[in-house]
């Protein structure tokens, strides 16, 4: 008699198909699906179709062939278009709003635990799994709280919390993450032990729906009404040079400013702030650099609710940056701020800060002006 | 692999009878030869060949030089269509040449046609089809030109299971000179095919679809309607279609017109029963369900219906895991969230036409699968339904 049932979110790759693998051996009811997601059109260097790195054929190949191996169902599920609708138009809206999108928040939201959930729950699965690194404590496992946690992964190194810091109690209670309680290389080694033939990916810095050349390319092609020329100034609101739209620079950026020498002027140059009522690129020296705090339009918080008082904790406003401490004020209207102790030097809107209580992640949103 | 499985998607694929399978086995094994060699080899399989050619003729009232075997319904599809057109235009001495069809029809009908259109400079009208698919003689006769070269009209729906009047149609086509094909890949398990009384010039067939093997398609042309290979090479098939003929699918093809010949009117009577507990109870115990395509007039087996805010292919797949096999309707899926044209077509709202789903039941269906889906089917919804809400 099989545990619930399980939906394992495949790609193919060996963290999915480990994942897959554990939950066969726990005694669940596995089925995998895996999701195709969108990717900018155009062929290859070898006249091939171009495919989201997430889902090519010959992932969704390896995916199927893993499946029936471990003898579970599997679902190759177009959702081409739901993604380029929630993740890939939300993310060009916010270059439009003069910020620098992560569009990995909205997949996790709407794709992998909105529209992929559903999808689970409409199979009759209990839990819908994949195989990033974190890890949920559950109310009553060593946990006191009566909300699900979300933990990092055990692995420092490969944790993925921050990405997921979008997730509610809903979804936590609906959520497995078998791989978080392991390190890359134990693993890997499962994968040796499970024989499973998963290929190991090239880890790319570039998003996943960006197939010919960087974002920039990708949004001069697919939204060239994002990227408006203007004037870049300086701190004191004087022009120093042109650049070619917002898009194209980012909070701390050094390189491809392009002024005009100024006599008076020797310091380097680093984008300060990008100011869309302006259309311009704020540019200043490194002492204008910094700041220490960071405002949060729309807070989410993994326990459903703001805490009672402002909160010392850490934060991250980056996926690799360090985590620094400071103090989250949740404020009026789901809004929040948090006061780093030390100041910091890139602060973006359009990224992610996300609150860590130790392990647990306590919540996160979008950094935005305020 | 479940092995209480049941299969409900014959309009999909129907397994090979077992007197096809036996009819082929010798050319599987030691009468190997290619059709086109002189030698003794060549012989047999040429003689095996001329019999299928004859088999299959007679199932539909032709003659045996007016049947061409072809690799899928598909590709019986381009070439009539085509083949068809261009020569047609031709010979019309037309510059341009005008096509007629509907959206309801298959994919190959449709996206040949546009492509023929944007290509081979065609213009082309789809008529509107009434709210069970079907069309009429009148839309076609509204939509008829003096250039009209070619009109394509299906003879059964695969997503909905209606009937087109073609042989009334191929009667106003004959009537206007206009050449007539028809598409009638889903009918003959079920209905008996006379190409005379249907008065097509082309009609396409796929022997998959009626207990033969895949791989394998059959094309009327009727004699001295105007034509063009696309496969082109040695000349095989009288010219209409090179490449080495597949024999022992072509005695499949032949073998499987046989065996439904014998089965049809047995297994129609047989299936329209179970077809009707079928639907009678799912509109019984699903709550906001919708039979699609005519409520009489349609294949024997098959039963379409669209669910009311229910994502169709969630629903499949949620019979899957219990073991059912069905379709949505559409083979088609690119992760649009668009329904299918068929039921736009038709006329069916948003809501409804996402909700999708077919069932069509074939020779080896029992009474048994029917009271296992009407178990299934109204939990399998409810489920469906309740997760939207529950994500939302």
């Amino acid at each position: 008699m099989k545990k619930s049932r399980v939906v394992i979110a495949m790609s193919g790759g060996v963290d999915s198909s480990v994942a897959a693998a554990l939950l066969v051996e726990q005694g669940y009811d596995v089925v995998g699906i895996m999701l195709r997601l969108w990717a900018e059109e155009g062929n290859d260097a070898y006249g091939q179709p171009n495919s989201n790195r997430c889902c090519a054929p010959e992932a969704v190949a390896d995916a199927r062939a893993i499946a029936k191996m471990l003898g579970i169902p599997f679902y190759d599920i177009h959702a081409e278009a739901v993604f380029k609708q929630r993740v890939v138009d939300t993310w060009i809206d916010g270059y439009a709003n003069a910020s620098t999108p992560n569009p990995c928040f909205n997949c996790n939201r709407s794709i992998r635990f909105g529209f992929l959930m559903q999808r689970a729950l409409a199979l009759g699965a209990e839990y819908l799994a994949t195989g990033h690194y974190v890890r949920v404590s559950r109310p009553g496992e060593g946990n006191t709280d009566s909300v699900f946690k979300l933990l990092k992964g055990r692995d420092e190194k490969k944790d993925q919390s921050y990405v997921l810091h979008v997730l509610g109690q809903r979804d936590l209670s609906r959520a497995m993450f078998p791989c978080g309680e392991y390190v890359k290389h134990e693993v890997r080694e499962l994968a040796r032990k499970f024989n499973l033939p998963a290929a190991e990916r090239a880890e790319s810095q570039d998003l996943c729906f960006l197939t010919q050349g960087d974002y920039r390319g990708f949004l001069t092609r697919q939204a060239p009404q994002v990227a408006q020329p203007g004037p870049i100034l300086n701190v004191a609101g004087e022009e120093i040079g042109r650049h070619e739209g917002l898009p194209f620079y980012t909070v701390g950026q050094r390189k491809g400013l392009n002024v005009s020498a100024h006599s008076a002027n020797t310091e380097a140059l680093y984008v300060i702030k990008l100011d869309k009522a302006r259309n311009a690129v704020i540019a200043g020296p490194a002492s204008a650099l910094g700041s220490t705090n960071a405002f949060v339009g729309a807070m989410h918080y993994c326990a459903d609710a703001a805490p009672d008082a402002p909160l010392r904790c850490t934060a991250k406003i980056r996926y690799k940056a360090r985590e620094a401490p400071g103090l989250l004020t949740p404020l009026v209207n789901g809004s929040a701020e948090f006061l780093f102790d030390e100041p910091q030097r890139d602060v973006t809107p359009g990224q992610g800060l996300v609150c860590y209580d130790g392990d647990a992640v306590i919540g996160g949103g979008v950094i935005s002006r305020r | 692999m479940n092995p209480n499985r049941i299969y409900l998607d014959h309009s999909a694929t129907t397994p090979i009878a077992q007197p096809v399978r036996k009819a082929m086995q010798p050319f599987l094994e030691s009468q190997f030869g290619n059709a086109s060699s002189m030698h003794s080899y060549g012989r047999d399989a040429s003689a095996a060949l001329d019999d299928a050619h004859f088999v299959t003729a007679c199932a539909i009232n032709a003659r045996a030089s007016e049947i061409v075997f072809t690799g899928c319904g598909t590709e019986s599809d381009n070439l009539a269509l085509r083949g068809g057109a261009l020569a047609a235009r031709k010979q019309r001495g037309l510059a341009r040449g005008h096509l007629i069809s509907a959206l309801t029809e298959h994919h190959a009908v449709e996206v040949t046609l546009k492509q023929m259109a944007e290509l081979h400079g065609f213009d082309l009208d789809f008529v509107p089809v009434d709210a069970h698919g079907c069309v009429s003689v009148d839309a076609v006769r509204a939509a008829l030109r003096p250039d009209t070269v070619l009109v394509s009209v299906m003879l059964a729906n695969n997503e909905v299971g209606s009937y087109n009047d073609v042989a009334a149609i191929g009667a106003l086509c004959r009537a206007h000179e206009v050449l007539l094909h028809t598409d009638a890949v889903q009918a003959p398990a079920y209905l008996a095919l006379d190409v005379r009384a249907l008065n097509v010039d082309y009609l396409a067939l796929s022997a998959h679809k009626f207990y033969g093997p895949k791989g394998v398609g059959v094309l009327f042309i009727r004699d001295g309607a105007p034509y063009l290979p696309l496969l082109t090479g040695g000349g095989h098939e009288r010219g209409r279609r090179a490449g080495t003929v597949n024999v022992a699918g072509a005695v499949g093809a032949a073998a499987a017109m046989k065996f439904v010949a014998g089965e049809r009117e047995a297994q129609s009577a047989r299936l329209r029963a179970l077809r009707d507990r079928l639907i009678a109870g799912v509109m019984q115990r699903v709550p906001d369900a919708r039979l699609t395509g005519h409520p009489v007039e349609r294949l024997p087996g098959h039963a379409s219906f669209v669910f009311k805010n229910v994502d169709g292919e969630s629903l499949m797949m949620a019979l899957d895991v219990e073991g059912i096999a069905v379709s949505t309707g559409s083979a088609c899926t690119s992760g649009d969230p668009e329904p299918s044209a068929v039921l736009t077509a038709m006329g069916i709202a948003r809501e409804w036409a996402l909700g999708g789903l077919r069932i069509t039941l074939g020779y080896d269906t029992t009474d048994a699968h029917i009271d296992a889906v009407l178990e299934l089917l109204p939990r399998c919804v409810a489920r469906v339904r309740a997760a939207a809400e529950a994500v939302h």
